[in-house]
C-alpha cells in the first residue's frame, strides 16, 4: 500500500533528506520519499502492518526534526 | 510571510540593534562578553536548544550543533562580535531560504490552481452549488459564463467558447456546441452550458492532472540523489577535518590561538544547505514552468533525462502529420474547372462517412444539396456512382475507372490517395488527398536540432514513398516505413542499442496504439493528451495539445533546469572549497566563512528561482 501524508513545518531541506533515509531503513517499508518542496511524504509499506509501520515512521521523523508534524 | 517568519524577522531586527549597541559600548573583559551574550542569546537561543535536543536524539552532525560549536568556540577565544554575527547571518539566511521557498511553492500551486470548487446543479428548479465529488455520472450540471468546468461531460444545451489555457497553455478559445465533449479545468467564457457528466470527479481530467503534478516530486532526479548522498558524507568529513586542523598543528607548534579559529571556520562552512535546497527547487521550478505551458512532466528524473535527449523518434500519423486527410491538389482535365470538379466529387461523396469522402466535402466547403443527387451507389473498394442534375458521375480509385472502361487520360505521379472523377463516361480529372504535416512540425524539428538533438527519426506504417516525402519535407535524419505496430518497438530497440550511453532516446506519439513504444523509450512523450486517459497513463511527459513546438519548449526548459543545477553545484562547492583552503591557510576569517555558508545559499536559491519564470 502506498500512502501520501502532508507535513507541517518541515523547515529544512537537509532534514527532509535525513527523514527519508531514516524511514527507508524501517523494516517493512518498501519505499519512501519526503519532498521538501511539496511538503509531502509518500510511504509504501506492507499492507498488513501499515499502521504499526506508520507509528515507527512518525517516531523516526520526530527524532530527526521534532518540530515537523505529520498529518495522519 | 507567515506568522512564524514575521516573528523571526522581528527577532533578527531586535538582535541587530542590540548587536550594534554592544559594538558601541566601551566595555572590556568579562563585562564585554556579558554585553555580547545578550544579542547572541536573543538570536541564537533556539539554535542552541535544537542542538541540545538533537544530540539527545542521536543527530550529531546537525547544522544547529555545528553552528553552536562554531559560535561558542568564537566566544571562548574572545571573538565576540564574530560569534554574534555568525549566528545573526545564519538566521537571516534561514529566514530568507524559508521565504524564498514558500514563495516559489505558492507561485507553483497558483499555476496549478485548476481545481474546481463547486458544480452547479438544478434541484427543484433552483441552481445549487454542490461539491464536484458529490456529482454522479449521468447527472446534469450547469456551467455559467466565467466559471470553471468542474467535471468532464457532454454538452446537452447551449454553446460557448472554452478557455483551455490553464490545461494546454493555448490561448485560442475552443468552441463547443451540443454533442461536444467538455473537459474539466477549462473556463467557460461566454454562454450558459448544460452538461451531462461522463466521469466521476476522481477520474476527471482535472483530478488526474492535479494528481500527476502533485506526485511529480516523488520521482527524484540523479542530481538530487547525488546531493543527498554527498551531504551525508560532506558534513562529517569537514567536521573531522576541523578537528584535525584544531589539534594536530596546534600540538606540533603550540600555537593553539592560530589554529583553533581556523578550525572554527570549517564548522561554519560544513552545512550543505545551499545545495540541498537549491537543486530540488530548480527541478520544482522547471516542472512548474513546464506545466504552465501545458507540458506535464511526471518527475524530476524525466526532466533530467530530457535534457540529455540525443535521439528523438516520432510516430508519423497524428504526431508529425495532422492525422486526418485533406485535399492537397485538384487536377481537372481540359474544359473542366477545378472548383466544378471538386463540387461534383463532394456532391457524389456527401453520403459517405469514409474519412476520404469527408475530406472532399470539407475541401469544397459549399452547402450540400441532397435533392440534386439521385441514385447514389457505393461500390465497396472502388468508389461511388451518382446522378447529379441528370448527369452520371463516377468518383473513386483507378479500379473504378478500370471497371467502367474509362481511360485515365492524365495521371501525374502523386503522393497520397487519388480520387478520379468521370462525367457521363468521360474522364474529368482527379483529386489528390493526403495526410499533411502539421504547420509547426518543421519548425519543431529544426528547434530540436538547434537545442542539440543529434538525430530525428520517423516511424510509420505508410508506404515508402509517402514516408520519404514527409521525412524530406520536415528535414528528418532518418525514417522507417511500412512498419507494423510490433516493428516499431523493434526499431526503437535497435536505436537504443546504437546510441551512446550518455544520450537519451525520446519517443513521441499520440498515445493511441503506441503504449509499448512509449514505455520502451527512455522518455515517452504523448501528445494531444487532453481527454485521453491512456496517453496520460503511458507517457512520462504529456503534452496537453497537438503542437509539436511544445516538445521543443520542454527540451529547452529541461536543458535550462540542468544548467542551473550545474551552476549551483559548481558555484556552491567551489566557494566552500575555496573558503576551506583559505581558512586552513589563515587567509579567510569567519566573515568569509559566513558568506560561504549563508551567502552561497541565498545566491543559489535566487539562481534556482529563475526557473519559475522560464519561457
Amino acid at each position: 500500500m502506498k500512502k501520501t501524508f502532508k507535513l507541517i513545518d518541515l523547515d529544512c531541506a537537509n532534514c527532509a533528506a535525513k527523514m527519508e533515509t531514516a524511514i527507508k531503513k524501517i523494516d517493512g517499508v518498501v519505499d519512501a520519499t519526503v519532498s521538501f518542496m511539496t511538503q509531502k511524504m509518500t510511504v509504501e509499506a506492507d499492507d498488513a502492518r501499515f499502521d504499526a509501520i506508520m507509528k515507527q515512521v512518525v517516531k523516526a521523523c520526530k527524532k530527526v526534526e521534532p518540530d515537523c508534524e505529520i498529518v495522519l | 510571510m507567515t506568522r512564524k517568519q514575521k516573528k523571526m524577522l522581528y527577532r533578527i531586527l531586535a538582535a541587530s540593534v542590540l548587536f550594534v549597541v554592544s559594538l558601541l559600548l566601551p566595555v572590556t573583559g568579562p563585562a564585554r562578553l556579558a554585553v555580547f551574550l545578550i544579542p547572541y542569546l536573543v538570536i541564537g537561543w533556539d539554535v542552541l536548544w535544537k542542538a541540545v535536543r538533537n544530540i539527545k536524539n542521536g543527530q550529531v552532525f546537525d547544522e544547529n550543533f555545528l553552528m553552536c560549536v562554531a559560535t561558542i568556540g568564537a566566544l571562548i577565544i574572545g571573538e565576540f562580535p564574530e560569534a554574534v554575527a555568525v549566528m545573526l547571518f545564519y538566521q537571516v539566511g534561514e529566514l530568507f531560504q524559508n521565504v524564498a521557498v514558500s514563495r516559489s511553492r505558492q507561485s507553483i500551486s497558483a499555476l496549478m490552481d485548476i481545481r474546481p470548487d463547486y458544480a452547479n446543479m438544478e434541484r427543484d428548479g433552483q441552481l445549487v452549488q454542490v461539491d464536484p465529488e458529490a456529482v454522479a455520472v449521468g447527472e446534469t450540471i450547469v456551467i455559467k459564463a466565467g466559471e470553471r468546468v468542474p467535471l468532464d461531460g457532454t454538452v446537452l444545451e447551449g454553446a460557448s467558447a472554452l478557455d483551455t489555457a490553464a490545461l494546454t497553455g493555448e490561448s485560442l478559445p475552443r468552441d463547443v456546441a451540443p454533442g461536444d465533449e467538455v473537459i474539466s479545468g477549462c473556463v467557460n467564457l461566454s454562454g450558459l452550458l448544460h452538461v451531462k457528466v461522463s466521469k466521476p470527479f476522481g477520474q476527471s481530467t482535472v483530478a488526474r492532472i492535479l494528481d500527476l503534478v502533485e506526485n511529480s516530486s516523488e520521482k527524484k532526479a540523479q542530481a538530487e540523489h547525488f546531493i543527498t548522498k554527498f551531504a551525508r558524507y560532506y558534513t562529517p568529513i569537514v567536521v573531522f577535518a576541523a578537528l584535525a586542523l584544531a589539534v594536530i598543528p596546534s600540538a606540533l607548534t603550540g600555537q593553539w590561538g592560530v589554529w583553533v579559529p581556523r578550525a572554527l571556520n570549517f564548522l561554519v562552512v560544513s552545512c550543505p544547505c545551499a545545495l540541498v535546497i537549491s537543486i530540488p527547487l530548480s527541478f520544482f521550478g522547471g516542472i512548474g514552468g513546464a506545466s504552465r505551458q501545458g507540458i506535464l512532466v511526471k518527475g524530476s528524473n524525466y526532466l533530467e533525462a530530457l535534457a540529455q535527449a540525443g535521439i528523438v523518434v516520432f510516430d508519423k500519423t497524428g504526431t508529425l502529420t495532422q492525422g486526418k486527410f485533406s485535399v492537397t491538389a485538384v487536377h481537372p482535365e481540359e474544359g473542366m474547372a477545378g472548383s466544378e470538379l471538386l463540387k461534383l466529387a463532394a456532391l457524389a461523396e456527401q453520403f459517405s462517412t469514409h474519412p476520404i469522402s469527408r475530406s472532399i466535402v470539407d475541401a469544397w466547403g459549399g452547402t450540400l444539396q441532397q435533392d440534386r443527387v439521385t441514385g447514389v451507389e457505393e461500390i465497396a473498394g472502388h468508389g461511388v456512382r451518382a446522378v447529379i442534375d441528370g448527369r452520371q458521375i463516377l468518383a473513386g480509385n483507378w479500379k473504378l475507372m478500370d471497371r467502367e472502361n474509362i481511360p485515365i487520360t492524365s495521371n501525374h505521379d502523386h503522393l497520397g490517395t487519388i480520387i478520379h472523377v468521370a462525367v457521363e463516361g468521360r474522364y474529368a480529372g482527379h483529386l489528390v488527398i493526403a495526410d499533411q504535416p502539421k504547420e509547426t512540425s518543421a519548425q519543431a524539428v529544426a528547434g530540436l536540432k538547434a537545442a542539440g538533438v543529434r538525430q530525428t527519426v520517423m516511424l510509420t506504417g505508410d508506404a515508402e514513398r509517402t514516408a520519404q516525402a514527409v521525412a524530406d519535407g520536415l528535414k528528418l535524419d532518418k525514417y522507417y516505413a511500412q512498419l507494423l505496430p510490433a516493428d516499431k518497438v523493434e526499431r526503437v530497440e535497435e536505436l537504443l542499442a546504437e546510441k551512446s550511453p550518455k544520450e537519451k532516446l525520446v519517443f513521441v506519439g499520440d498515445g493511441i496504439n503506441d503504449a509499448p513504444v512509449l514505455s520502451r523509450a527512455d522518455i515517452g512523450v504523448a501528445m494531444g493528451a487532453l481527454g485521453s486517459d491512456a496517453a496520460i497513463e503511458a507517457a512520462d511527459i504529456v503534452l496537453m495539445d497537438d503542437d509539436l513546438l511544445k516538445l521543443t519548449a520542454a527540451v529547452r526548459i529541461a536543458r535550462k533546469t540542468l544548467s542551473i543545477v550545474r551552476q549551483n553545484v559548481v558555484f556552491a562547492l567551489g566557494v566552500k572549497l575555496l573558503v576551506l583552503i583559505l581558512s586552513a591557510a589563515g587567509l579567510a576569517n569567519m566573515w568569509a566563512a559566513v558568506f560561504a555558508d549563508v551567502g552561497v545559499s541565498v545566491l543559489a536559491i535566487l539562481n534556482a528561482s529563475r526557473m519559475l519564470n522560464v519561457k
